[in-house]
């Protein structure tokens, strides 16, 4: 039982890892058709959001704070990757959609671009940037309709951009000048250490669970429920499906495709900013920490069923419990007494890196026999 | 025993400062009859340039003393030490492309230059080809020996194996069972079957063992397997690579792996730059094994920490590759003064038998192109650096591992034409 419970957890944390990268990805590429390979590096983006979160609430001002520094950095990092999505949807993406090979390759190169953003640029000016960004692309939404039809509106827009400018590099000056860790560029990884109220573990039914793991499977569910949410019972979410299932016909009934399509992008980069914190929690944050997981986002996606998000979801906790059943070599466990050549072969198998190598063969024969995946759904292709 | 061989090195240096400045005529600094270039070649970009850039700096230190104390004297003349730094870029191809260029192209006596196993291993027939030098600075798995290549890092038997030793009769998990992690390529592979060899003759066990394939850090598979295998504690091997002992850390101590609970890790890969970065919360109580740690109390570490702070910036710190790299460009130094040139081959027969009175203590250049050299056990401290155990005396290179099935009873003899890069014992 305690076995069973425990190998149960351990996938599902597994799975959750991989569920909460994916999910975004599951939007853009499933809903979209947008083979984004920058969405490591938004989730990057989420990571280092966190690690400066966490710097700006050890300021004396924001230290009775400190231990909730991670909810508020959830919200912000959501923020910051979703606003440098839209932007790269804005001037790049959208002149791509119906060639998926040029905007794999353009993606590709904004994903080195960001990762080299980090090394060279301090992150006190890298935040000042991203403010002035949001405040540049949101400031003119706010302006009142009277505003927007007059013909100086370009002046308007013109001159909140210089006002998001200066927000930008104020806070990137007041940043950099209280906190000396984020005012030089470094390459080195950084690290985010979790409030003491998350470090630890709790027993639940005599097994000890690690607290970060817990708290990463509440930030997928809660992530999950609200996206779902979102797509089924809002207006947007409504007019989302709606374009992705037919875009001609959407368009002809009065629905901005182009709206939809920057908001969808936007809330699949913010979702990877969303997984960005949750890996902070693992493991270091550095300007690879977003291509490690890349590919296994794209295997569940696809493993799922493209344009699924039920697929996802079941594809990464599958996934998950596989990895931990053969990884830690369960099935020895189970049957202890089995005949020699097949206990070796489970003990070959019984390492991390054979089981990546065994899962990778298992999902391959998988989709010899259901090339769509799990859960095969017709998405819009942008081209058609 | 240790303090005599220290006189001797410290003689041996002394009389060797004497002739330098005998010999060297007008030679002070500042003024120089000739220059010399040579070559640095480590990875200033990509995943490898964190670690590698250090060994730049150490290097560039190290040329500069030399050249503030008069340079290299080569048959009555001196020569002020110039180079140039070529960047491997973390990719193994590149590192063979610009040794190449270096020797053709620059036409340099020498190459400092590597850190990781696939990058020495992608340079080695360059060298060999062109029978030209690399001086390569890292502790590493041993089981080569080139006749080009200078190793000054540690071998297993001058890290893991006196550290294995330690955990298994004298940490506070003494007896008990081994469980072995490392990044799944060539250098933990090779030091985990040394040290599983090494814990059969000692009378101890090993109960598990797993590898993560690089870039991976998710820990969760290994640390149920940890605690299936090692239920009330024991001993944790560890050679995981870079950023992945952060995140087997984080997730072994919210998993309630700790001292305090009976686990005892001993980390070959993990020094003071990168106690740094993990954070010596999660790593305080555990233990590391070096030849250098910044904490030795001589006058001689204390001198290196101090000019490299000096140099770099007080908040920069000084660990065992970095130590490495100082004595190589020195025994390159030493061993071109005593050959009175820089042709290759007379350099590599002075240079065995060369002994330097390095920050770790004296050091030698051994028949196998590998130091002798100390070993220290320390524990993890609060403060972010080691806390000296144990010391052991002069321990003699092996090239060849003795408790390695493959390399039993082989030996690595490049004075003897007739023994040469593996002969039997």
């Amino acid at each position: 039982m305690e076995l069973l419970l425990d190998s149960l957890f351990n996938g599902i944390a597994i799975g959750s890892v991989l569920l909460v990268a994916a999910l975004g990805l599951a939007i853009v590429f499933g809903l979209m058709g947008v083979i984004n390979l920058a969405h490591g590096e938004l989730m990057m983006l989420g990571a280092y959001t966190t690690y400066v979160t966490q710097l700006i609430f050890k300021l004396p001002i924001l230290k009775p704070f400190y231990n909730s520094y991670i909810i508020v950095s959830i919200f912000l990092a959501f923020i910051v990757s979703g606003v440098v999505g839209i932007l790269l949807e804005k001037t790049i993406i959208r002149k791509l959609y119906g060639s998926p090979l040029e905007t794999l390759l353009a993606t590709w190169g904004v994903s080195l671009i960001l990762q080299q953003f980090v090394r060279s640029v301090p992150l006190a000016y890298g935040t000042g940037l991203i403010i002035s960004l949001i405040i540049g692309l949101f400031l003119p939404t706010t302006f009142s309709s009277k505003i927007k039809e007059s013909i100086n509106f370009k002046y308007f827009k013109f001159s909140s951009w210089i006002f998001a400018a200066l927000t930008g590099v104020l806070t990137g000056s007041v940043i950099s000048s209280s906190v000396s860790k984020l005012s030089r560029a470094s390459a080195r990884n950084v690290d985010v250490t979790a409030p003491s109220w998350m470090r630890g573990q709790v027993e639940i039914i005599g097994t000890a669970f690690p607290k970060t793991r817990l708290m990463i499977i509440v930030i997928t569910l809660i992530s999950v429920i609200a996206i779902t949410l979102f797509l089924n019972q809002s207006a947007w979410g409504m007019r989302i499906r709606a374009v992705t299932q037919n875009r001609q016909m959407s368009d002809c009934l009065g629905i901005s495709t182009e709206k939809v399509d920057i908001i969808t992008f936007g809330i699949g980069s913010g979702l990877a900013g969303v997984a960005g914190v949750a890996v902070s929690l693992l493991g270091s944050v550095g300007p690879n920490v977003g291509g490690n997981y890349i590919v296994g986002c794209f295997m569940v996606v696809v493993l799922g069923g493209v344009g699924n998000l039920l697929g996802t979801v079941l594809a990464s906790f599958g996934i998950g419990i596989m990895t931990d059943l053969i990884g830690a070599g369960r099935f020895l466990s189970i049957w202890p007494d089995m005949p020699l050549p097949l206990s070796n072969t489970i003990n070959f198998f019984a390492t991390t890196s054979m089981a990546r190598v065994m899962i990778f063969a298992l999902i391959v024969i998988f989709l010899q026999f259901k090339p769509t995946g799990l859960f095969p759904q017709k998405g819009r292709m942008v081209e058609n | 025993m240790r303090i005599s061989r220290r006189i001797l090195a410290g003689l041996a240096t002394a009389s060797l400062a004497v002739t330098a400045t005998s010999c060297g005529g007008g030679g002070t600094s500042g003024s120089f009859d000739d220059t010399v270039t040579v070559g640095i070649l480590h990875s200033l970009s990509g995943t490898m340039a964190i670690s590698e850039s250090t060994l730049v700096d150490t290097e560039k230190m190290a040329i500069e003393e030399i050249n503030a104390a008069g340079g290299v004297t080569v048959g009555g003349k001196s020569y002020k030490i110039e180079y140039i730094v070529e960047d491997g870029a973390s990719d193994w191809p590149t590192f063979a492309e610009k040794s190449k260029k270096l020797i053709d192209q620059d036409g340099v006596p020498v190459v400092f230059g590597g850190w990781t196993s696939a990058s020495r291993k992608a340079m080695l027939p360059v060298y060999e080809s062109k029978d030209a030098f690399l001086y390569y600075p890292i502790q590493y798995e041993a089981q080569e020996c080139s006749n080009n290549i200078f190793y000054t890092g540690a071998t297993p038997n001058q890290q893991s194996e006196p550290a294995t030793d330690f955990m298994y009769k004298r940490s506070p998990a003494a007896g008990g069972d081994f469980f072995l992690v490392g990044s799944d390529y060539v250098f933990p592979r090779t030091s985990n079957t040394i040290t599983k060899a090494q814990v059969k003759q000692l009378g101890g066990k090993v109960v598990g063992e797993d590898y993560l394939p690089l870039g991976n850090t998710e820990v969760a598979p290994i640390i149920s397997k940890i605690k299936k295998a090692l239920p009330d504690g024991g001993i944790i091997i560890n050679t995981l690579n870079g950023d992945q002992n952060v995140a087997f850390f984080k997730q072994i101590q919210d998993a309630g792996i700790t001292p305090s609970s009976g686990y005892y890790v001993m980390n070959y890969s993990i020094a003071e730059e990168e106690i740094s970065t993990i954070g010596p919360e999660f790593l305080e109580g555990h233990y590391g094994a070096w030849n250098y740690m910044m904490s030795i109390d001589t006058p001689a570490s204390k001198k290196f920490a101090a000019s490299f702070k000096k140099r770099w910036g007080a908040d920069r710190v000084v660990a065992d590759p970095q130590e490495s790299a100082y004595n190589m460009v020195y025994l390159w130094k030493q061993a071109v003064e005593d050959a009175g040139t820089f042709d290759d081959n007379a350099v590599r027969e002075a240079l065995v038998g060369q002994t330097f009175d390095a920050p770790q203590g004296p050091v030698e250049v051994m028949p196998n192109h590998h130091l002798s050299q100390t070993v220290r056990i320390g524990e993890i401290n609060a403060e972010g650096g080691f806390t000296i155990l144990e010391e052991t005396g002069v321990v003699l290179p092996q090239a060849w591992n003795q408790k390695h099935p493959s390399s039993k009873g082989f030996a690595c003899d490049w004075t003897d034409p007739s023994k040469g890069e593996k002969y039997k014992l």
